[in-house]
């Protein structure tokens, strides 16, 4: 890192204590880990994009499938719906094994022309098989008291695990989006991924059984001590005095978020090293010269198609931890909460300003960027009312721009876009 | 009888609505589709455009409305899609000027192009939702029906009856009107020859004397024309939701796709392939079968192919049986690598 990186980083921190001194420390720490995790994102990004040059507008997609994850392995199984449903859902799962043994099969073994039309009838019959098992299961396990279960649940193992999971399910998703898109024009990839991101949400949402959909899950269990226990813990209480902290509840409240820093912390760290020592190596130097002159590349023997889909595989399971670690921040899974401005382009900026290829420059963009769609809601109210100043206090439009002012924030990350890309396409902390 | 009610059941829930869907993701995808011929980019910018220029009508819709200006049995709103087009244009051409000239004249790539109309669609989407905010505009008047389904239950002497939305047919005769004007334009006069020759060869079209700046000025006015027409009629017929217009934007590169990038016949054959599929996929026909088959039998199940939740999955699915199958689209459209 250089100088004026960590200038930068030094600026960064200065503006989250200055948040921290006459905000709230429990903002400032609030801000700090999605910042944190923001960062993990952007790095997940800056493989796809800055060292290969890959667009990818599916990042909410990836991002969801963690989340997914870190449900399915944190909760605790409902044993009543694995006996309603249970063995329908394993046994459609293995008909869509079989489906797809069998179209791989006779792929490999019908002459060409028959090859297609071979293709839609297996996926057609494998379609009704699947549904014959599939259907009934579902509506059995919803009917299970729906209002607080109504799925299958999880495996009730410690949520940490779910944040390499998380990555491993996004990975396998990526593979087989980027065996089909990647090798194509690059606008095909953007809008392939654009598509698959809005299935995965589809799929969140709608698919009850597996995610109770819109009724949420909440209430996921946390890898950090819960603040009412710790609030009637000995150590904590003497440990509070010591400090001299007169609010105990604010204090616990202060000291889950910084468990939380520490461990989203260590995760960015390990990223971060392995993202240097990848870019650093013979690797990254490929993947570099790919990037930029693919068909050079290709003449010296290089594989594009492959490394591309490699690239791709890894960024999105970096993206895929991040949402685990996410749900795992927030507690909760709330499928409707995934939107392609907040989970998708947001991070595009985060990339783009941070500076496009280099590691250091995305974990930056990722903290400036949540930082300034946090604070420009403050910013934007305080804006709106500076403006509409001369008018009456019962103006409608007064009370007009007021009632939009939080969406300033969207305007400014478009201009924080546009003037990067165009006055300073190599980001905060160019690429060296 | 059996089978007309059945055929007229299937012409309700799928032909009418289908058709109306088709004709306004034709009318997105031509603009998506001559940005891709012109300035060789996909535009992501494209839907939020489409809300913009929608918003601009609705807001001249209510200042109509208020004068008491309305031309009942005709939706008010279409006396005010010139402003809204006026308003689209004005925003496009600024936005090529201050924004993607820039990157035309230094002839990045397509890439790049792409991003920065990323920021664009931020920008669109913080003044659409600071001027009439996030929420759902109902901006409809005039008649309702051409004809209820009672009407042509009485009319015709069947059990089933086919409704016909007044915006529905508004939203055919716009679309018929506009496309041919659009075809005419592009086949007959020398800015649309002009246009077309750019598209298929840019360097030829340059030697041999066409002004490049001429060509995607109006390249932008046509297609915020056609965003402004597409996005009041998608409006009109369902509802003016500020953030559906991002969802709309994958059909609307599918039916591109389909169609074959930069090529005008395709973008609305694909807007009606996008429509029919999503439309006949998750449409249930319990009922439909139940007439076919023999009296008194209905299928156990609602017989739908998908659930409703899943439209946005068929314009995928579209999309990567052409990226797999035929990557050049129907028409053969570019690929440019």
């Amino acid at each position: 890192m250089t100088r004026r990186g960590a200038l930068y980083f030094a600026v960064m921190a200065a503006l989250l204590l200055a948040v921290g001194f006459y905000q709230s420390w429990n903002v400032a720490f609030g801000i700090l880990n999605l910042c944190l995790i923001s960062a993990i994102m952007a790095l997940g990004v800056n493989m796809q994009w800055g060292y290969a040059g890959l667009f990818n507008v599916g990042i909410m997609g990836f991002t969801a499938l963690g989340g997914l994850t870190a449900v399915l392995v944190s909760m605790p199984p409902v044993p009543e719906a694995w006996a309603a449903g249970g063995m329908g859902m394993v046994l459609s799962f293995l008909m869509l094994v079989a489906t797809v043994a069998a179209i791989i099969f006779a792929r490999r073994s019908v002459p060409a022309y028959l090859k297609t039309p071979a293709t839609i009838a297996l996926v057609v019959a494998g379609f009704f098989l699947i549904r014959i098992f599939y259907l009934p299961a579902v509506g059995r396990i919803e009917a299970i008291n729906p209002a607080h279960t109504g799925y299958l649940g999880g495996l009730g193992l410690p949520i940490v695990l779910s944040w390499l999971a998380g990555g491993l399910v996004a990975a396998g998703a990526a593979w087989l989006i980027g065996k089909v898109a990647l090798g194509l024009r690059a606008d095909y990839l953007a809008i392939a991924t654009l598509g698959i991101s809005e299935i995965i949400i589809a799929i969140v949402k709608y698919e009850e059984w597996l995610t109770r959909g819109v009724k949420n899950v909440t209430g996921l269990p946390r890898p950090v001590p819960y603040e009412v226990n710790l609030m009637e813990t000995q150590w904590f209480i003497n440990f509070t005095n010591w400090l001299g902290a007169a609010d105990i509840a604010n204090a616990a409240s202060m000291f889950v978020k910084i468990c939380y820093a520490v461990l989203i912390m260590i995760v960015l760290g390990i990223v971060l090293w392995l993202a240097e020592r990848a870019l650093k190596s013979p690797w990254g130097r490929m993947m570099r010269a790919i990037r930029d002159n693919r068909d050079a590349a290709s003449a010296m023997g290089k594989d594009v198609t492959r490394r591309h889909l490699q690239t791709f595989v890894l960024g999105c399971a970096t993206c895929g931890i991040a949402g685990a670690m996410l749900t795992t921040l927030d507690g909760q899974y709330t499928p409707t909460s995934y939107i392609p401005l907040r989970y998708t382009f947001l991070i595009w900026v985060m990339v783009i300003l941070g500076g496009s290829g280099n590691n250091w420059g995305a974990v930056l963009g990722g903290f400036v960027i949540w930082f300034v769609w946090i604070e420009a809601e403050p910013f934007g109210n305080w804006f709106m009312h500076t403006i509409t100043l001369p008018m009456g206090d019962d103006n409608w439009l007064k009370q007009h721009l007021i009632g939009g002012a939080a969406y300033t924030r969207l305007v400014l990350m478009g201009a924080i876009l546009l003037i990067v890309m165009r006055f300073a396409p190599r980001g905060l902390i160019p690429e060296r | 009888m059996e089978i007309l009610n059945a055929l007229a059941l299937l012409a309700n829930f799928v032909v009418v609505p289908a058709t109306a869907y088709g004709a306004q993701l034709a009318l997105g995808a031509l603009g998506v589709t001559l940005i891709f011929g012109i300035l060789r980019f996909a535009n992501f910018s494209h839907g939020e455009l489409m809300s913009f220029g929608t918003m601009a009508v609705i807001l001249f819709t209510w200042v109509l409305q208020g004068q008491g200006v309305i031309i009942h049995p005709l939706p008010t709103a279409l006396l005010a899609l010139p402003v809204g087009i006026l308003v689209a244009i004005v925003l496009s051409l600024t936005t090529d000027r201050l924004v993607f000239r820039f990157y035309r004249r230094k002839r990045a790539n397509p890439i790049i192009f792409a991003i920065v109309s990323v920021g664009v669609m931020f920008v669109y989407a913080g003044l659409v939702r600071i001027v009439i905010g996030p929420d759902d505009q109902s901006f409809a008047d005039g008649a309702r029906f051409i004809i209820t389904a009672r009407e042509f239950k009485e009319l015709s002497g069947l059990a089933e009856g086919i409704a016909i939305k007044q915006t529905q047919v508004v939203t055919i005769a716009v679309a018929v009107a506009v496309v041919a004007a659009m075809f005419w334009f592009l086949q007959k006069t020398r800015s649309g020859k002009a246009m077309r020759a750019y598209s298929d060869n840019e360097d030829l079209a340059l030697l041999s004397g066409i002004d490049p700046d001429r060509v995607v000025m109006i390249a932008w006015i046509i297609t915020a024309a056609l965003a402004t027409i597409a996005g009041t009629l998608y409006s009109l017929d369902k509802i003016y939701k500020p953030f559906i217009f991002l969802q709309i934007l994958l059909p609307i590169f599918a039916a591109t796709i389909v169609g074959g990038i930069g090529q005008p016949v395709g973008a609305i054959l694909g807007g009606f392939v996008v429509a029919y599929s999503e439309v006949m996929l998750t449409y249930a026909y319990k009922k439909f079968l139940a007439y076919l088959g023999p009296s008194g039998w209905a299928p156990d199940s609602l017989v739908q192919l998908l659930s409703t939740d899943y439209k946005f999955a068929v314009s995928f699915i579209i999309l990567v049986v052409v990226l797999l199958v035929r990557p050049t689209g129907i028409i053969r459209g570019k690929v440019i690598g």
